[in-house]
């Protein structure tokens, strides 16, 4: 069960970030996880939305290069060591994790994660049989 | 000092004389031997009888870059290949390079030209020349290596590129002369003092060419380097470097007028100009065999004049280059044009064809950023895939231009559009080198 993710290039000047989060509000597109890097020349904007494919609509609409990417989002305890045990299962069984980054929930007790790892339905299944909560997009979008 | 003082020192009437006879000479050779130029001259109408006197040149349609591109790659050529014995090229507008081709004559007259104007700066056999002009197909190199052996010179061939190597060399080796481009002796200069060796260097004497000098460049060398910076001035579709050089006095460069004669123009209407104006530089060669060209436009726009040197010579001077008259850059000694780029560009995946140039002067090197922009963003995901689009734009730039860019990848219609002509090229150096 993977979710997809928008992955927006942006130049590194000034505003960018601004004119893509206020074209997202516009058409009441919601974040639900935003990840942004960069390097000296250019960043890459990762976003979660309630609505994906809208999102993707929107900011092509506004010129931006975007790109539906499958990620995976997983809900783990919010306590020591709750991330490390996915994070060795997916190392034990080759599977490299090539970023990665957080997410807020309003449920108690748990944190989320999004991962993009090398291989998706590999670490999707192996996730699963070891009892790790994937979270859908239809999830994403009621939150 | 001179290699041919005879030739070098003839009063004007002389040389227009031998001027005129190798004119008749020339136009007949192109008539009989090129079928562009039977075709061309037929087509004006001007049979090489019509040559009567020197500015009768005057009835000769002229000769572009383009002409030669057209007839790419031996059209122009008015020996057949077996007599051609060294093939060259340079950059060209579409990435298919301009070729020449020498007779062992051409190879002949070309060293004693390249002769003259090293001797002309004081270049003897007791120097020993370092040739940090890059080998190949480009005719700078070769070019001086085979004047230099011809004076007598000890020369050292170590191409360009490994700057560190190059300031080892210049120290072990006690080289007193230099060949390079301007703008890479000063970054060799900044080497040689990092390693604490400016002060154990020989190097006395420096032959510059293959860009243009400005007479503050010039200074900037020569303080750096403590030695005497001197330009000459060639193309290769003229022959190479020996067109035209400095002497020690440095008011101009003394153009080889019995082997080629020179015009000045205005490069819109074509029409002649006078001694004193400036314009564009067209050459008509009059001994040349392998590759004789006829009227040819430089696009380098200088001014002539006629007035005998100090020195003793009598040929007509040349200004340093101006400028050019179309939008070709030179860039660390290369010819590159923006339709060069564009052609490598256009096709390739995941960006799009309008593209920006910036020129910028980082120390005293020339460097062109190239922006293109991200149209496709399949390959978004990942930097490295992103990393890897730019390494090949800047691959296939490399390829196409021979030197290395640097590619900086846009948002999509960031860079400017024109209606029209485009405006592609920003050019910082001038900006910048006033630091």
């Amino acid at each position: 069960m993977t979710t997809r993710q928008l992955s927006v290039f942006v130049e590194n000047k000034p505003g960018r970030l601004a004119e893509i989060t206020s074209a997202l509000a516009e058409e009441r597109v919601d974040i639900r996880a935003v990840s942004v890097s960069d390097t000296a020349d250019f960043g890459i904007l990762r976003l979660i939305l309630n609505d994906p494919d809208r999102g993707c609509t929107v900011l092509r609409a506004h010129g931006f290069t975007v790109s539906l990417t499958d990620v995976l989002a997983i809900r783990i305890n919010d306590q020591p060591g709750g991330l490390a045990a996915p994070m060795k299962l997916l190392s034990d069984n080759g599977i490299s994790v090539e970023y990665m980054y957080a997410f807020l929930t309003k449920t108690e007790g748990a944190a989320s994660v999004i991962f993009r790892v090398s291989d998706s339905q590999k670490a999707d299944r192996l996730l699963a049989e070891h009892g790790i909560q994937l979270i859908s997009e239809e999830e994403i979008r009621n939150m | 000092m001179f290699f041919q003082k005879d030739l070098e020192t003839m009063p004007r009437e002389k040389i227009r004389e031998i001027q005129l006879e190798r004119l008749k000479w020339v136009v007949d050779y192109c008539y009989r031997n090129v079928e562009f130029y039977h075709r061309r001259l037929d087509e004006a109408g001007v049979k090489p009888e019509k040559i009567k006197q020197l500015s009768d040149v005057q009835y000769i349609p002229f000769t572009t870059k383009e002409d030669i591109r057209d007839t790419y790659p031996y059209g122009l050529f008015a020996q057949p290949l077996k007599n051609i014995v060294r093939i060259h090229a340079s950059s060209g507008t579409t990435g298919k390079p301009t070729v020449v081709g020498y007779t062992r004559r051409d190879l002949d007259t070309w060293s004693d030209l390249v002769a003259r104007l090293c001797v002309a700066v004081g270049t003897t056999d007791e120097d020993i020349v370092q040739i940090s002009f890059g080998y190949g197909l480009f005719t700078g190199a070769l070019g001086l290596h085979y004047g230099l052996e011809k004076i007598g010179a000890s020369v050292i061939p170590i191409s360009s590129g490994n700057t560190e190597k190059q300031v080892m060399i210049l120290k072990d080796f006690g080289t007193t002369a230099l060949v390079s481009t301007p703008s890479y002796a000063l970054y060799m200069s900044e080497v040689a003092r990092e390693k604490g060796v400016i002060n154990d260097l020989k190097l006395r004497l420096g032959l510059f060419g293959s860009e243009g000098c400005t007479p503050e460049m010039r200074d900037q060398v020569e303080k750096s380097f403590h030695i005497f910076a001197t330009d000459n001035y060639g193309m290769s579709e003229l022959m190479g470097p020996g067109v035209s050089g400095e002497c020690i006095y440095r008011e101009g460069m003394h153009i080889a007028e019995d082997h080629f004669l020179p015009e000045l123009i205005n490069s819109d209407t074509g029409e002649v100009l006078g001694e004193g104006e400036t314009g564009e530089l067209v050459m008509t060669t009059l001994t040349k065999e392998g590759f004789p060209l006829l009227r040819y436009r430089t696009k380098d726009l200088t001014r002539l004049n006629y007035e005998p040197c100090k020195c003793g010579r009598t040929f007509a001077r040349m200004d340093k280059i101006k400028g050019r008259s179309d939008d070709m850059m030179k860039i660390r000694g290369v010819n590159v044009f923006p339709t060069q780029i564009e052609s490598a560009l256009v096709g390739l995946p995941y960006i799009g064809p309008h593209y920006q140039l910036v020129l910028r002067r980082e120390g005293f090197m020339d460097t062109l950023e190239v922006k293109v922009e991200l149209i496709d963003g399949s390959l978004l995901d990942e930097y490295k895939k992103l990393a890897e689009i730019q390494k090949n734009v800047r691959f296939q730039l490399k390829t196409i231009l021979g030197i290395d860019t640097i590619v900086t990848l846009c948002e999509p219609k960031s860079i400017e559009r024109f209606q029209g002509k485009a405006k592609r090229i920003i050019d910082l150096r001038s900006e910048n080198s006033s630091r």
